[in-house]
């Protein structure tokens, strides 16, 4: 059988270099079709190949049968973040084949299954039709599971056009599977087949290449959410309480799966800790402040609906000063929105969560190593400052797999902030749970089950004194919100500071989170287009110094971000006023994460 | 006449809290005082105890007792989140959680169940009066159908129990009682505080000012004159001899509670229920209210639920006791997972 369509365009192609290591695949396919394996497969073979990748799942809220899109970008230059075009289409999906077709560029290559019989409208492209049923009818897989491993047929059939090294997809494989023989041998098989198929059947006429590059040893690959779980693991978390919501489910999964591996009991076979699943956000985060009141490191993960309902509870731990932290995996607001799409658009609610004069210390991993990192060190932060501590991260981080440098084990010992024991009470005779005695703002705390009969207090939203008694004075409420707001200055500096790279250009980029992947790519565009760019990338609020002295040393200031009003530009302004007129937003939001493209037009426009 | 003291050396006044800025004659308040004098008979020491509640006027009477235990005045019908992070991060604390019937019967009502449904320890005591105290006299979901009030006018709604909601959310302990009948309260309160999981106390506690005409059934009048009891209740702490009055065979149930102390339950005509039968509870539930009666006592109690830190099989050592060595896993575990994920070990 000949499976080859040769296009006119192909006796130029000869002519083109072969392209290596530097486009992008888009699989097609329908949602709880069980594409994952292949895609994370191909993924994974390529990363072991050396190759810098990056994957981006892009999928609907649906469990079975709305569209979906893997891309999986490849990238010498090492660069990750999404690009729009792609070069490699592997149709799927009947229902959006002749769009995904439409978007291919001239020499791109089409994947589809043979028994479609597609019209070959487009003759600047190369068709590869898969024999996929004969493929899978000739395995002996079990009749119930060949839908699942059909997949596996565009898997062997890339190898053979990409020369992917299919020892490596055996590895990527045996990694998905946890070792397991027989799942691994049955996907292996088809595998095999179609690449023997393919090395026997199809001549390649396109001219993109994969090469072993160096490129990625010692790197990891994981997903956000698995790199904050863990990360919340190694800093001592022992309660958990959470609501299933997309995108941050599988943070939680990611950190029952930890927590089982790493504190159950030894002697015992119990859990050192409890995942509580709870009635709903609200019961959710009122779990976690109760347990963190009790002294427990306590956290729950949301989105963005979930963030809604915790309000009355985040504005109650912040006034009667209650550790807590809260991961906010961010989706498409407002409203519902697009629950399996990414934004940064909780910034601002996250920031002033809680009715009043309610505001919170906010911070921005902007890929899974800061994940791990600020995992631990939101519990140091939410203990010290006794408040809750929220962790912004979002879909495109947390439901996707990035390459990372191993993370670093935690560089200080835990901090529990300022508690009293029995012991300490006895010497200082007792104390006032919201008096300033450092002068930084923080009072001490004592943890119910103090053995002191002056450890005692109560714990209240309702106006209250030093010594946590009930108070309508207007004196007690203002010497309160003052000390407050003084708190709030010393978290200024015990936040994450941001990370500064500047060489002394006219303009300056700001950005947080997940952006961080697009601003490279462009600054480098931008360079190479005679813009020079200074960059600041925030890692948390509040805001200190660093970024006030950013702003001020350049004409020009573009805040970018994964949103449509512009929150963090509409948060420098108010927090520097005098300085608003040269801040300038980026903003944008259609559910998919920043282009370099995008973002070197936008400054482009501006500059020019 | 000495100083009395109990068995850990404590007086009675080191179970008193702050003055009540309650009404005068308010049902809560003489709970609030059964509260101190309960603590103060079991020799419970203060420091083990938090007291938790929502908001309301109910709600502000942990201010009013104990003031040597912690607490937390938590969100209008939120206090069972806060009692169940709080007593799974430390298993020792024995929760006191005061609620009232806007804070239970309505806005909390979700959470309430939730936390029943677990069986998270802790004694919830719901003051039910009917009515809206703060916002001035509104009806509460527990208000009966047909009353009238001067703000509110006419209630044309049927009211929801709190105890058949704890019922039909599988609670392991529910009680009702009236606060004008202290006994019974100190008693049943003593039973709902030795009871290893969410032990739900409806205790009718009326409002004296919005709430307290005879035509009321959360009213003063019609509790004196209406309250029947299913039970004579006495608490026996452990290892103290159950002595019961044989002379009616029948009559006398003794429960053993899990601490090994008994709640002896002399069954009162024309009841006899037994608190141990789930659909008995629920009958006697529905019958009392279709006969416009006030029934109080134990209605039902089950002491071998298991609770939400067994259904969670967590280790017995209170989660805020760890070290910090225990909650950091070591850096070879780390070093472990990371070799796992990384390329290309």
């Amino acid at each position: 059988m000949s499976n080859v369509q040769s296009s006119p365009i192909d006796s130029l192609l000869t002519d083109h270099q072969p392209i290596v290591n530097d486009f992008q695949i888009m699989i097609a396919t329908v949602n709880g079709s069980g594409s994952q394996t292949a895609n994370t497969a191909i993924l994974r073979a390529l990363f072991r190949m050396g190759i810098p990748v990056s994957g981006k799942n892009i999928f609907p809220s649906n469990i079975q049968g709305l569209p979906t899109w893997f891309t999986i970008r490849l990238s010498k230059d090492g660069y990750t973040a999404r690009r729009m075009d792609y070069q490699i289409l592997v149709a799927m999906n009947r229902t959006t084949a002749a769009e995904d077709i439409k978007g291919l560029p001239p020499q791109g290559v089409c994947l589809y299954p043979e028994e479609w019989q597609i019209q070959h409208d487009r003759d600047d492209i190369t068709y590869y039709s898969i024999p996929v049923k004969a493929l899978v009818d000739a395995s002996d897989t079990p009749s119930n599971l060949t839908s699942y491993v059909s997949n596996m047929a565009y898997v062997g059939v890339l190898a053979t056009l990409l020369n992917i090294d299919m020892e490596q997809i055996r590895f990527a494989l045996d990694f998905h599977f946890d070792g397991k023989a027989k799942p691994v041998n049955m996907n292996m098989a088809i595998v095999t087949a179609a690449y023997e198929w393919a090395q026997d059947n199809l001549a390649k006429t396109d001219p993109y290449m994969v090469e072993p590059m160096d490129k990625t040893q010692g790197m990891l690959l994981l997903d956000g959410n698995s790199a904050g779980a863990l990360g919340s693991v190694f800093g001592g978390v022992s309660f958990s309480a959470w609501y299933p919501i997309t995108p941050s489910t599988s943070m939680i999964d990611s950190l029952r799966a930890y927590l089982n591996d790493l504190r159950t009991d030894p002697e015992t076979g119990l859990a050192t800790y409890a995942v509580v699943q709870a009635e709903d956000e609200i019961g959710a985060i009122g779990m976690v402040i109760g347990a963190g009141w009790a002294g427990a490191r306590a956290m729950t993960a949301t989105s963005g609906p979930g963030l809604s309902l915790m309000t009355e509870f985040a504005g109650l731990a912040y006034y009667a000063e209650v550790p807590a932290v809260v991961w906010d995996v961010q989706r498409m607001g407002p409203s519902t929105g697009l629950p399996t799409r990414t934004a940064q658009g909780d910034v601002l609610t996250a920031y002033f969560l809680g009715h009043g004069d309610t505001k919170h210390p906010v911070l921005f991993p902007c890929d899974v190593h800061e994940a791990f990192e600020f995992g631990w060190k939101a519990f140091d932060l939410a203990e010290r400052l006794q408040t809750p501590i929220f962790v912004l991260s979002d879909l495109d981080l947390g439901m996707n797999l990035w390459m990372s440098e191993p993370f670093d084990y935690p560089d200080t010992p835990m901090d529990r902030g300022k508690v009293l024991t029995a012991e300490d009470l006895e010497e200082l005779g007792g104390f006032a749970r919201y008096a300033d005695v450092d002068g930084d703002g923080i009072g001490y705390r004592t943890l119910p089950g103090t053995d002191h009969p002056k450890a005692a207090y109560l714990a209240r939203g309702t106006g209250h004194n030093e010594q946590a008694r009930y108070s309508e004075r207007p004196e007690d409420w203002v010497r309160n919100m003052e000390r407050l707001n003084r708190k709030f200055d010393t978290a200024r500096s015990l936040v994450p500071a941001p990370d500064v790279d500047e060489a002394g250009a006219e303009i300056g980029l700001i950005a947080y989170g997940t952006t961080h992947a697009c601003v490279v790519e462009a600054r480098d565009r931008l360079e190479a287009e005679g813009v020079a760019t200074d960059y600041l990338r925030l890692r948390a609020l509040p805001l200190n110094g660093v970024t006030r002295d950013f702003i001020e040393q350049h004409s020009r200031i573009y805040v970018v971000e994964n949103n449509t009003d512009g929150q963090m530009a509409q948060i420098i302004r108010m927090e520097f006023p005098d300085l608003a007129p040269r801040v300038f937003s980026l903003a944008y939001s259609d559910g998919l994460p920043l282009t370099p493209r995008w973002l070197t037009a936008g400054v482009l426009e501006q500059e020019r | 006449m000495g100083t009395r003291v109990n068995l850990i050396g404590l007086q009675r006044n080191d179970y008193k809290g702050g003055d009540s800025t309650l009404c005068q004659g308010c049902g809560h308040n003489s709970i609030s005082n059964q509260i101190v004098a309960v603590c103060y008979e079991l020799s419970i020491n203060p420091h083990d105890v938090i007291k938790l509640s929502g908001i309301g006027c109910s709600s502000k009477s942990p201010a009013y007792f104990l003031n040597r235990s912690h607490g937390f005045n938590a969100l209008h019908g939120r206090m069972p989140a806060i009692a169940t992070g709080s007593t799974t991060a430390n298993n020792r604390l024995i929760a006191i959680g005061v609620s009232g019937d806007g804070d239970t019967g309505s806005i909390g009502l979700g959470q309430f169940k939730h936390m029943v449904r677990r069986n998270v320890p802790v004694v919830y005591i719901v003051e039910n009066n009917g009515v809206y105290g703060l916002t001035k006299g509104q009806f509460s979901a527990t208000a009966d159908i047909g009353q009238e009030l001067k703000y509110a006018g006419m209630n044309e709604l049927p009211p929801i129990d709190i105890c058949l909601e704890a019922l039909a959310a599988d609670a392991s302990f529910v009680a009702r009682s009236f606060a004008g009948d202290s006994k019974q309260v100190r008693e049943l309160l003593k039973a709902a505080i030795r009871h290893r999981g969410t032990a739900v106390l409806d205790i009718i506690s009326p409002c004296v000012t919005f709430n307290n005409h005879e035509s009321s059934t959360k009213s003063y009048p019609y509790g004196k004159v209406h309250e029947e009891p299913l039970q004579d209740i006495t608490f026996i702490p452990e290892q103290e001899p159950i002595i019961v009055d044989m002379m009616e065979p029948g009559q006398v149930q003794a429960v053993e509670l899990h601490d090994g102390s008994h709640l002896v339950l002399k069954k009162l005509d024309p009841d006899k229920h037994d608190p141990t039968d789930k659909m008995a509870a629920f009958r006697l539930i529905e019958e009392a209210r279709e006969a416009n009666q006030f029934i109080t006592g134990l209605i039902y109690v089950e002491e071998d639920r298991p609770t939400l830190a067994e259904t969670s099989h967590m280790v017995d050592t209170p989660l805020v006791h760890l070290t910090d060595e225990q909650l950091r896993p070591p850096r070879e575990k780390l070093d472990r997972l990371l070799d796992h994920l990384t390329c290309c070990n």
